[in-house]
């Protein structure tokens, strides 16, 4: 058991030493985020700001591009492990004397740390939206901001696990992570959305996510999905538990 | 052909005798689907040796390197390494080895001593004693000085040397070395094999290698002779080309090569066989008979050979066919020759 918590440590301490090192990555992977942010939030304000998003548009999608933020950096860390494969790393941790569990979930648990960075940077343009953040309010999101990013690393886990090569990750983030940012009411409030669409958010863990992101930032008053956070929180467990438990089956098969 | 576990080379390590083997191997056999990658290989290695597996590309050697590894779980059989069994006991075996890759296994993207320190921490080494033995390994394979820079600005054989160092770091009882020194220049490739030499004296380490050149394999203690997953044959290189029968020669005629090897037959009862463009035999004191058979022969000779036999003629020997893709080797065998050797 202490050989298995000291390999979880060492684990993240590679993702954090990686992360570290790479800047152009913290860079580029705050720079999708904030274009949204930047083009859609200033272009439709005008246009969209109302009854329908609960006020100023940019409010609204504010607290929904820190969640994708928080999203895209948990699935990138996560498909690295296709790299680690691809470049020859990945055997050396297969060697090592861990368990495929504790392989798992110390990748889970070192991309979490780096997406919640990642929206620790994301939550200091608050102030410049117009919202007063609280220590209370940061203490909750990255409560919140850690069961998103866990469930997404799970799923990423999961994916990359099947993966074979390096190419297929611009298949991932065209079928898999953009999808799942566009169906998560992070751009438009997904009430009154066709029946079809509030299907598919409803089985998306970034809409849980964002949902409950607004929550905290602008309370009640803004439209919401499930519109009580410990909802959202038991979503974001569940589909944390449900992915962290195939990716660990499907790592424990790997050679 | 049965294999001995243990052959005679094993004995020359005097007082470890009595030890238990490093690695024990018993009836191993691997599947994928319907092919069999190792079919039935049984050995032993002695601590303290350095075992080479010998064979073309596709024999099954590195199938049976990764289940030592524990990467691979055999199909049956039993395998333990440093007294653990690889399915069961897998966490302890892992302890127990060293593991140098086929392809590279580094983190790029980070500096030498950041992916020892990673490795050291995996496997326990801590504090004081992980700072003397990074130095110890990285003195050992001369990269020290360079411990601070990134690994993607190393050279392949940098790179590799690294990897040994890595693979030294928690003192293994054994070291796998899967096809060391592919891809490296000849001058990179026998430093590589000075350090190893250096670990088996210095250390008393066992190394188990694969490899597809000849060369390397004489550096071995004993040989595992290993083609269509299963062994041929297990002894040490001196003894391997003993069973040879002989020297070899070579013998080139404009006269068509069958018409060599009836003469031969007939006139010297000697058994030769079309060898390339040559015609070849292997007889004892080679040296002495050459003018005797020179004679004997009607047809004209161009060129005469006379070699002590390589690892090379005992894999041809034993297996039939030359060991396929080895650069420099001296077989110059047409595609029809290796056809017709191929069929057993």
């Amino acid at each position: 058991m202490k050989g298995e918590l000291r390999g979880l440590f060492v684990l993240w301490q590679r993702e954090m030493l990686r992360y570290a090192r790479n800047r152009t990555r913290i860079v580029t992977s705050l720079f999708q985020p904030l274009l949204f942010l930047v083009i859609f939030g200033s272009g439709l304000r005008q246009s969209l700001s109302g009854q329908g998003v609960g006020g100023d548009f940019l409010r609204f999608m504010y607290p929904g591009i820190v969640a994708m933020g928080i999203m895209g950096m948990a699935m990138t860390s996560a498909i690295s492990v296709v790299w680690d494969r691809e470049f020859g790393f990945l055997k050396e941790i297969l060697v090592a004397p861990v368990s495929r569990t504790t392989i798992a979930l110390g990748k889970a648990v070192g991309g979490t740390s780096t997406a919640l960075v990642q929206a620790v940077l994301l939550l200091v343009l608050a102030p410049f939206i117009g919202i007063r953040l609280t220590p209370g309010h940061l203490a909750a999101l990255l409560g919140l901001g850690a069961m998103l990013s866990f469930a997404v690393s799970g799923l990423g886990l999961l994916i990359a696990s099947r993966m074979r090569s390096v190419e297929s990750f611009g298949l991932v983030m065209q079928f898999v992570l953009f999808p799942m940012f566009f169906l998560s009411g992070a751009f438009f409030p997904l009430q009154r959305a066709p029946v079809w669409m509030q299907l598919l958010t409803r089985v998306n863990p970034l809409a849980y996510g964002v949902d409950a992101f607004r929550g905290v930032l602008l309370g009640a008053h803004s439209p919401a999905l499930v519109q009580s956070i410990p909802l959202n929180v038991a979503w974001l467990v569940g589909f944390s538990c449900l992915f962290m438990t195939l990716a660990v089956w499907q790592f424990q098969r790997m050679d | 052909m049965t294999s001995i576990p243990l052959g005679d080379g094993a004995a020359r390590h005097g007082d470890g005798s009595t030890l238990a083997p490093v690695i024990a191997v018993e009836r191993l056999v691997k599947d994928y689907g319907s092919i069999r990658a190792v079919d039935d290989v049984s050995f032993a290695v002695r601590q303290g040796e350095i075992f080479g597996f010998l064979g073309p590309n596709g024999a099954g050697k590195t199938t049976t390197i990764s289940i030592l590894c524990t990467l691979l779980r055999p199909t049956s059989g039993q395998v333990r390494v440093g007294g653990h069994d690889v399915t069961r006991d897998r966490n302890r075996v892992r302890h127990s080895i060293g593991l140098v890759f086929q392809e590279p296994a580094l983190d790029l993207k980070l500096t030498a001593e950041e992916n020892l320190y990673l490795h050291a921490r995996l496997y326990g080494v801590t504090g004081s004693e992980y700072a003397r033995r990074l130095r110890e390994v990285l003195e050992l394979v001369e990269l020290w000085d360079r411990r601070r820079d990134k690994v993607e600005t190393y050279s392949g054989g940098m790179k590799r040397r690294l990897e040994i160092a890595r693979g030294l770091i928690h003192y293994p009882k054994v070291l796998f070395l899967d096809e060391p020194t592919l891809g490296l220049d000849p001058q990179t490739r026998n430093h590589l094999w000075a350090y190893v030499l250096r670990l088996k004296q210095e250390k008393e380490m066992t190394i188990f290698l694969t490899t597809h050149y000849m060369n390397e394999a004489e550096y071995c203690d004993r040989i595992g002779v290993i083609d269509h997953g299963r062994l041929v044959t297990l002894d040490t290189p001196a003894r391997l080309k003993e069973g040879v029968g002989g020297d070899v020669i070579l013998l080139r005629s404009r006269s068509p090569a069958d018409a060599v090897i009836r003469e031969l037959g007939q006139k010297l009862g000697l058994r030769a066989a079309a060898d390339g463009d040559a015609v070849r035999l292997e007889i004892q004191d080679a040296d002495r008979r050459v003018p005797e058979i020179v004679r004997a022969l009607s047809v004209g000779v161009d060129a005469i050979e006379v070699r002590k036999p390589t690892l090379e003629d005992v894999f041809l020997k034993l297996t039939g066919h030359a060991l396929r893709d080895v650069p420099g080797s001296g077989e110059r065998v047409s595609p029809m020759v290796r056809a017709m050797r191929g069929h057993r």
